[in-house]
């Protein structure tokens, strides 16, 4: 019967597309109600809950378009409207998929964050989010090794809980899990209550709070000290970019390197202050012709391309027609007619007012 | 003829900063708000739309045929206008919603997003009302300007250009947009031409079963009245369509340029014929909205892919700079602006 519905459902789609054409029958249902919508998957915000001053989780009841997630640790993108723009950022699910059309993200402020300001302290039940296909290799195997580690820092724990809360579902035996939690202080721990609970209860999992107010940052003979055995465990780690490069030099060191997996929240090469303030252009690679070719800050990216033979879409050239729109993939652009320094993956820019600022991607 | 264009460069580029200026701000001001006004008008719309297909569908009662006609009327004019129109122009590219971005957004309009973009917003807001360049002056069929050469078919204009034209407007639009005096003038390939010819046809087709062979059918025995119902609002979204256009770019005041004039434009000087060659039509909220805010004619030429929600809020200001460089700001009431345009088209008609 139900795959007599769903042989029967395409048709009546096609059909009804015929009546709504040139707009879709889901560009009408997602008036109703954006979460019908299939072809911009979206999430309600459900329940806004404080964990810690500047953390809070956002558990969202995704739509019908959105295509589920398939284990622990996985990152899903969202899109936030703040002040009328839509900006994407990806947060690191925190509850295992469990089939109930919900999901939580846990979100730190950064101060002057666009969007991590916004859905930490300004976010209230009700609001829509767009939602991307969720990604991620950020997992465990399964099953599960023997002995693993988990050393993550501040924001970092929202994979690992994930796996947590995923590995105190499972039946039978469980692994000999340890984690290793660096934060400021005791009240600063994100999920600082729900990670002492467990620890209380499991026998299997062992917590070590690292608290670098008091301690200072973690370092090798700390580790040696929590966890003797940690070359020899699987790991997964998560945290500031100085976590995450000590571990890669001790697991490095220990020629453990093979058992270490990372998850990074911000990619090295595009953090790096001043790769997109600087006076000066930057290489250009248009993606899908496969060109490559130097720019100055100075020229409009459609020059640049055009002078490089790559076909760009065109058409005053002066800013006003939005001709030339397309999708940057990486890097920073500025606009020539303000000046202004803008630009984050996915972004479509006006390539007639646009230069280089550093080495920039386009998807031509 | 256009004898502000006299105006010198320095004054014009004077007048161009100030502009830059009221451009800086709305894009400083320019947020939340807004988004929310172009979201509610897509909900609108769609309700609308829905509701006047769901009238029609019973139009056998009078009531609900008048309903449904009213409501699907509105629903294609503020499809086609405030929003169609404003969305291809990129107004709303800065919400970076890709479900609302000039890129994507598709037309109730037989005339392919894409092939109107690039008539439009690049040929005619570029080189608006330049004599040999801006094909919309006329659409190449009608004389408007006296600098255009006569012909003795332009005797049939006032004939041709409205009874004709009006009702048929999306269809001529269409046409119009495959650019076909541009292949016998050897500027556009016929394979182009038959590529673009093959994609209109493709999406006109879709428009025309939709409102004549399918919703009719659906309506069973309110068949006959559904297609009418369908049949009256389009043409009367392409009357309307037709008389806002009109009376952007043709009502006295409205002046048109030749090439030699705006040789070496500066920035300041297109803005001053961007200005010199549109006509506001004077009115309420109401009529701005159904216009699509063309009725701010003279904003949205000098700054075309601002929100159109925030025309009328600089049109004051706007006007005052006009008045303080003494460049005239054409505008006045709907009928007084169409039967100014009529005459112009009447007066070119003969040598
Ligand atoms: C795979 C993945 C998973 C993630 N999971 C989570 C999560 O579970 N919870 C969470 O809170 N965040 C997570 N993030 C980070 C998140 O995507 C955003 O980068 C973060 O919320 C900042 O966005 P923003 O708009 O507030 O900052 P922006 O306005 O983009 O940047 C403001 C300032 O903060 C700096 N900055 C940007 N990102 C970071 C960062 N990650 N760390 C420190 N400084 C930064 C910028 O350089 C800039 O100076 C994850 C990122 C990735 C790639
Ligand atoms: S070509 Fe016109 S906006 Fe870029």
């Amino acid at each position: 019967m139900v795959g007599v519905l769903r042989h029967l459902a395409r048709p009546v789609w096609q059909g009804a597309g015929r009546l709504t054409t040139p707009l879709l029958p889901d560009d009408f249902l997602t008036v109703v109600d954006p979460l019908w919508s299939a072809r911009w998957p979206a999430g309600r915000v459900e329940v806004v809950r404080a964990e810690t001053a500047d953390a809070t989780t956002l558990v969202v009841r995704v739509g019908r378009g959105w295509s589920g997630h398939r284990a622990a640790g996985q990152y899903v993108p969202v899109g936030v409207a703040v002040g009328g723009v839509l900006h994407w950022r990806t947060y690191s699910i925190t509850t295992p998929p469990d089939g109930s059309g919900r999901f939580a993200i846990t979100v730190r402020a950064i101060p002057d964050g666009r969007v991590s300001t916004h859905l930490a302290h300004r976010a209230r039940p009700g609001e829509t989010l767009r939602l991307g296909p969720v990604q991620g290799d950020f997992v465990l195997p399964d099953p599960p090794p023997a002995r693993l580690l988990f050393l993550t820092g501040g924001i970092g724990i929202t994979p690992v809980v994930a796996m947590l809360r995923a590995l105190a579902l499972r039946t039978g035996c469980r692994p000999d899990t340890v984690l290793v939690h660096s934060a400021p202080d005791a009240d600063r721990v994100v999920f600082g209550g729900e990670l002492r609970a467990m620890a209380a209860r499991e026998s299997g999992f062992t917590l070590y709070e690292h608290h670098t107010r008091r301690e200072g940052r973690l370092d090798r003979a700390r580790l040696d000290a929590l966890c003797p055995d940690w070359a020899e465990r699987e790991t997964w780690a998560c945290g500031p970019d100085g976590l995450l490069a000590f571990a890669e030099r001790a697991w490095r060191d220990a020629d453990a390197r093979h058992r270490l997996h990372l998850e990074r929240f911000r990619l090295p090469s595009l953090a790096a202050p001043g790769s997109g303030s600087g006076g000066h252009g930057g290489r250009v690679r248009f993606t899908r012709s496969g060109v490559e070719t130097d720019a100055d800050s100075a020229t409009p990216l459609l020059d640049v391309g055009e002078a490089a033979g790559v076909v760009m879409p065109s058409g005053c050239r002066m800013g006003i027609c939005h001709s030339c729109v397309s999708p940057l993939s990486a890097g920073r652009v500025r606009d020539l007619r303000t000046g202004d320094v803008h630009g984050e993956p996915g972004d479509l820019i006006q390539t007639c007012v646009s230069a280089a600022c550093g080495p920039v991607h386009i998807d031509l | 003829m256009a004898a502000a264009l006299a105006l010198a460069q320095p004054e014009a580029d004077a007048f161009g900063q100030e502009l830059d200026r009221i451009r800086a701000e709305v894009l400083a001001e320019r947020g939340a708000e807004d988004a929310r006004y172009i979201r509610t008008l897509i909900t609108v719309h769609r309700a609308l739309e829905a509701g006047g297909r769901a009238a029609l569908a019973v139009s056998l009662l009078p009531p609900a045929w008048l309903a449904g006609t009213a409501m699907l009327t509105t629903a294609k004019i503020l499809e086609n206008m405030e929003l169609g129109h404003n969305i291809l122009h990129g107004q709303w590219d800065w919400m970076r919603d890709p479900a609302v971005h000039s890129t994507t957004w598709e037309w109730d309009f037989p005339t392919p997003a894409a092939a109107w973009k690039h008539t439009h917003n690049d040929l005619h807001h570029t080189w608006t009302n330049v004599v040999g360049r801006d094909r919309d002056l006329g659409y190449v069929a009608l004389r408007m300007s006296e600098d255009q050469p006569w012909h003795p078919v332009h005797l049939l204009q006032p004939l041709y250009g409205g009874p004709l034209l009006a009702p048929l407007f999306e269809w001529a639009i269409a046409l119009y947009d495959l650019e076909p005096e541009a292949v016998v003038q050897g500027r556009k390939s016929v394979r182009a031409f038959l590529g673009d010819l093959a994609g209109m046809a493709r999406k006109a087709a879709r428009q025309f079963t939709k409102d004549y062979v399918l919703f009719p059918l659906l309506a069973g025995p309110s068949a006959l009245p559904c297609l009418l119902g369908n049949l009256t609002a389009n043409v009367t979204r392409n009357i309307w369509a037709h008389t806002v256009i009109f009376c952007g770019h043709f009502p006295a005041g409205a002046e048109s340029f030749t090439e030699d004039e705006i040789e070496g434009e500066s920035r300041g000087e297109w803005y001053v014929r961007q200005a010199l060659g549109s006509a506001n039509i004077d009115g309420g909220p109401l009529l701005h909205i159904l216009t699509g805010n063309l009725s701010h004619q003279i904003e949205h030429h000098l700054f075309p892919d601002l929100p159109s929600n925030r025309y009328a809020q600089i049109a004051p200001r706007v006007r005052k700079l006009c008045e303080k460089y003494g460049i005239p700001y054409t505008s006045g009431p709907l009928p007084r602006q169409y039967a100014s345009t009529w005459a112009r088209i009447w007066r070119l008609a003969i040598p």
